[in-house]
């Protein structure tokens, strides 16, 4: 008879019982914003396994595991040997290079982590941001090529003053990445379309766009270039390095850690804010206080989409000075997904882990020439965590954590 | 069966939610529990059905003592238990809810559901329940759905059946059919333990009465006692239940609502030409069984429809296709119908509650920043103001209580420039002393010069707040009539009925 008799037969609940019809939110939520001791946890449960992985593959483990029988020892100190041995290579990549010769040399390592954390910072605050406002932002990845390809553009097609052509290649970036991501928020806002999908979506639109453009000599591919590749960037839009030729640590780590600040006064500080996190926890008290859940919506995904294609610029302008390609995001539009959920959505937390997962791709790439270790059990790791991140019960098992109190 | 609880006593942690308490309840006998909202009702009765294991104390059925290690044992030793909220699976038959962890099978493991219809069918007729063991559950009214799981515990022999707040989401008619219902159980020899916060059903109903207060058992009562005496065990203090209130001095028509009517997505009509004014210091309250339509009333008021036509005018200022914001600022406040959805953000601290619908500007934005100073200072005094009872304005709203939850939406909506107040079942989930408090508020703000709309599905609530009174049925006005219309003539109204004198 009356279709509202569905929400009105909601009995009184007791306050720690959440109504089972945002169930989706409710444990996507429990993932975005796990406790702190849950995501240090999940880091080291799966260094742990990692270290299962790296003794497995190793192949003096195995050798030494034919008689384990006989000489046990051998077994235990060959396993030591390529735990050891992986996790200090991963060290020496990512912090300090104990075996360098000058600390010139040994300190190298932090400027690289640091390099590689800056795009993973500015990308996972844009996912972060969305995480906030109760929105799932997989389109990274289009995000930073429509953003780099812009950046790109800017930067090889114009002649102007340094810090006006970087400027400008900037300003272009965050206005294409805002753009896509918020086509995404529109059309949530509007017809309800599923920002997932959608996103998903239009990171393939993104791929091929960009791929199409850089074959097309009329568009953005070289002139009298076969490659799907565009022009260098000139050197008036690069980052500046900000050590000297010697590291290759740019100007990005600095925007980085400014869209950290923003991104804190922006959530907690500011009243803009307010209302994304309002409308991220409960979209319908939002909406009976006045609040324009579109709007907000549409807001959100345009800084995210601003604060995604800063990444895009940090890789065309800073990193690969070469040119756009297709492959400008280098994954950093997915990894921000698990940098932002480590994170806890929050921005300390995102420029932690942004920092961490730097670490990890300055460290693998060492520990594989050093150790031989194949630079994918890095990835495993990465992947691991986001595992136990999302299986918080199942931190909480293993570690004997107590559960959410009771009532 | 007889059962005896002695001595139970359970805590979580530092929180003692049961202390000592010892209760009897005898076959043929509706033992009521009576408690507010935390009072350690629940979990007297988790432990009683082994979902909780008591830290000391047993239970004895029939003079043996049980050991539950789960629901399971319980359910064996001959315990009922019909959840606040249903265990059932609405997709499923009646008979498939019933048979479900109870499946009897033919060969090869497959399921003999007639058996099951005809054991619903058998009990159904036994006490008069008029359930279909066909139907589909989701297609049931509440009221049949809670006979559904009333059936399901006698179909495993129930001898002592537990009813947890049975009648908060049933509608007047329903609960007296539930009433009907328990009185024919106990007929038949069952225990019946009733747990409830609700005065009226308790004296109706129980031939004893137990009341619980912050886990303790504080006494026992006479069905006879009345209500104050009952309300005043409950709270541990003297409560007045009737609300006081000076005639109303009624100044201009502040709401004027004409041709109202409110379609949905699907096309239907939920009101329907409905016309009322309020003036300043006037409250207008709203009867009518849940569901005729005032959600929908409510709603409109506030720009949250999308379908609305005929005007909605607010001192002169028409608010049809206005943005809720808008309509807010207009000075509208809104106490909403169910505050956990609509209200609050649970994951809010208290003082971010407090400026949920003022994010917008002075006193809590400057320059689109968040004035935390003035915010704290603000939720300090507020809550001081509205009594809410919590560590303090960083604790989380989804932790308080469900009446400590309505104060802060009370205070929120009142401590604005507000000259209409829309509260839709504003006590709803609430104990009885935040009821008495929060009656005081909306009296206190009508008497300021507020135009009030009051909707409430329990009369008395109606009935004590009202200086008018408006019947809705099926999303058409019966009648506004005044306060002291009987009681029985607003019942009727209530079906749809006109009776002769009652003013359109």
């Amino acid at each position: 008879m009356s279709s509202a008799v569905g929400t009105e037969q909601h009995p009184p609940t007791e306050p720690d019982e959440a109504p089972d019809r945002n169930r989706w939110r409710e444990t996507f939520r429990e993932i975005a914003s796990g406790g702190v001791t849950v995501g240090f946890l999940a880091v080291l449960l799966a260094i742990v396994v990692g270290s299962v992985l790296i003794a497995a593959t190793d192949e003096q483990v195995r050798a030494t595991a034919g008689y384990i029988g006989a000489r046990p020892g051998d077994f235990f100190q060959a396993t030591w040997d390529a735990v050891w041995g992986a996790y200090t290579a991963l060290f020496r990549g990512s912090v300090y290079n104990t075996n360098a010769v000058s600390f010139d040399q040994g300190i190298r390592p932090l400027t690289e982590t640091a390099k590689f954390a800056a795009p993973l910072i500015v990308a996972g605050l844009g996912v972060g941001l969305a995480f906030r406002a109760g929105m799932f932002n997989i389109g990274g990845r289009g995000q930073m090529l429509m953003a780099g390809a812009a950046a790109g553009w800017v930067g090889y097609q114009f002649d102007l003053p340094a810090v006006l052509h970087l400027s400008l290649a900037l300003v272009a970036a965050m206005i294409a990445g805002a753009l896509w991501a918020g086509i995404a928020g529109l059309l949530k806002a509007r017809t309800g379309a599923h920002e997932v999908i959608v996103t998903i979506m239009l990171n393939y639109v993104a791929f091929y766009l960009v791929f199409f453009a850089l074959s097309k000599q009329s568009l953005l591919q070289a002139p009298n270039s076969f490659n799907p590749k565009s022009l260098p960037v000139k050197d008036s839009a690069q980052l500046p390095e900000l050590l000297g030729d010697q590291y290759n640590l740019h100007l990005g780590f600095v925007i980085a850690l400014v869209a950290v600040a923003f991104a804190w006064w922006l959530l907690e500080r500011s009243s803009l804010g307010f209302r994304i996190r309002a409308v991220g926890l409960n979209p319908e008290a939002a909406r009976a206080a006045g609040i324009n859940v579109g709007r907000v919506y549409v807001l959100v995904m345009l800084i995210a989409g601003a604060l995604v294609g800063l990444a895009g610029a940090n890789q065309v302008l800073g990193t690969v000075t070469s040119g756009i390609t297709v492959d400008l995001d280098a994954g950093i539009g997915f990894d921000a997904i698990t940098v932002a959920l480590l994170g806890r959505s929050r921005p300390l937390g995102i420029l932690a882990a942004g920092i961490l997962f730097g670490a990890f791709k300055a460290g693998g790439f060492a520990m594989q020439a050093s150790q031989d270790i194949p630079v994918d059990i890095v990835l495993v790791v990465q992947s691991l965590i986001v595992l136990f991140l999302a299986a918080p019960p199942l931190i909480r098992t293993i570690f004997r954590l107590p559960a959410k109190e009771a009532k | 069966m007889k059962l005896v609880l002695r001595d139970i006593t359970k805590r979580f942690g530092t929180l003692v939610a049961n202390d000592a308490i010892s209760l009897t309840v005898e076959p043929g006998e509706i033992h009521a529990l009576l408690g507010e909202n935390g009072a350690g009702k629940s979990t007297l009765m988790n432990v009683l059905y082994g979902l909780y294991q008591a830290d000391a104390g047993e239970i004895e059925l029939d003079g043996v003592v049980q050991h539950f290690s789960g629901p399971g044992d319980a359910i064996a030793a001959g315990i009922g238990m019909v959840h606040q909220h249903f265990m059932l699976i609405p997709v499923f038959t009646v008979a498939e809810n019933v048979m479900l962890g109870n499946e009897s099978t033919g060969f090869a493991g497959t399921l003999d559901v007639d058996e099951a219809r005809q054991r619903v069918q058998k009990i159904s007729d036994q006490f008069g329940f008029h359930v279909n063991p066909d139907a589909l559950v989701e297609d049931l009214p509440v009221g049949v759905q809670q006979r559904v799981e009333i059936i399901k515990a006698l179909s495993r022999d129930a001898q002592v059946l537990v009813l947890d707040e049975p009648t908060a989401v049933l509608t007047p008619q329903e609960t007296d059919e539930l009433m009907q219902i328990m009185r024919e159980l106990k007929e038949s020899g069952k225990a019946i333990v009733f747990i409830t916060h609700k005065l009226r059903e308790v004296r109706e109903v129980a031939d004893k009465i137990t009341v619980i207060r912050l886990g303790k058992v504080v006494g026992e009562a006479d069905p006879k006692a009345s209500n104050a005496e009952l309300a005043s065990l409950m709270v541990g203090r003297p409560v007045e239940l009737t609300v006081h209130k000076d005639p109303m001095k009624p100044g201009p028509d502040t709401l004027d609502v004409e041709r109202l009517r409110v379609i949905d997505a699907a096309g239907r009509v939920h009101v329907d030409d409905v016309s009322f004014t309020i003036r300043a210091g006037e409250i207008l309250a709203v009867a009518g069984v849940q569901g005729n339509g005032q959600t929908e009333l409510t709603e409109a008021l506030l720009g949250l429809q999308d379908r609305v036509e005929g005007s909605i005018r607010l001192h002169g200022e028409e608010l049809v296709g206005r943005s809720v914001r808008h309509i807010l600022d207009a000075g509208v406040g809104f106490i909403p119908e169910d505050r956990q959805t609509e209200g609050l953000v649970g994951a809010f601290t208290i003082a971010e509650n407090l400026m949920l619908n003022r994010s917008h500007g002075e006193p809590f934005v400057r320059h689109g920043t968040l004035q935390l100073e003035r915010l704290e200072g603000f939720a300090k005094e507020k809550l001081e103001e509205y009594d809410v009872r919590a560590p303090g304005i960083t604790t989380l709203a989804g932790q308080l209580s469900g009446g400590n939850q309505q104060k802060v939406v009370v205070a929120r909506e009142l401590s604005r420039d507000v000259s209409l107040l829309v509260a839709a079942q504003p006590t709803r989930g609430v104990d009885v002393g935040s009821i008495e408090f929060i009656h005081k508020q909306i009296v206190a703000g009508r008497d300021a010069g507020m135009a009030v709309l009051v909707v409430s599905t329990e009369l008395d609530e109606v009935v004590s707040l009202a200086d008018r009174i408006m019947v809705l049925y099926r999303g058409r006005v019966v009648g506004i009539v005044p306060a002291d219309t009987p009681r029985d003539v607003l019942g009727l109204m209530m079906t749809g009925e006109r009776p002769e004198g009652a003013i359109a």
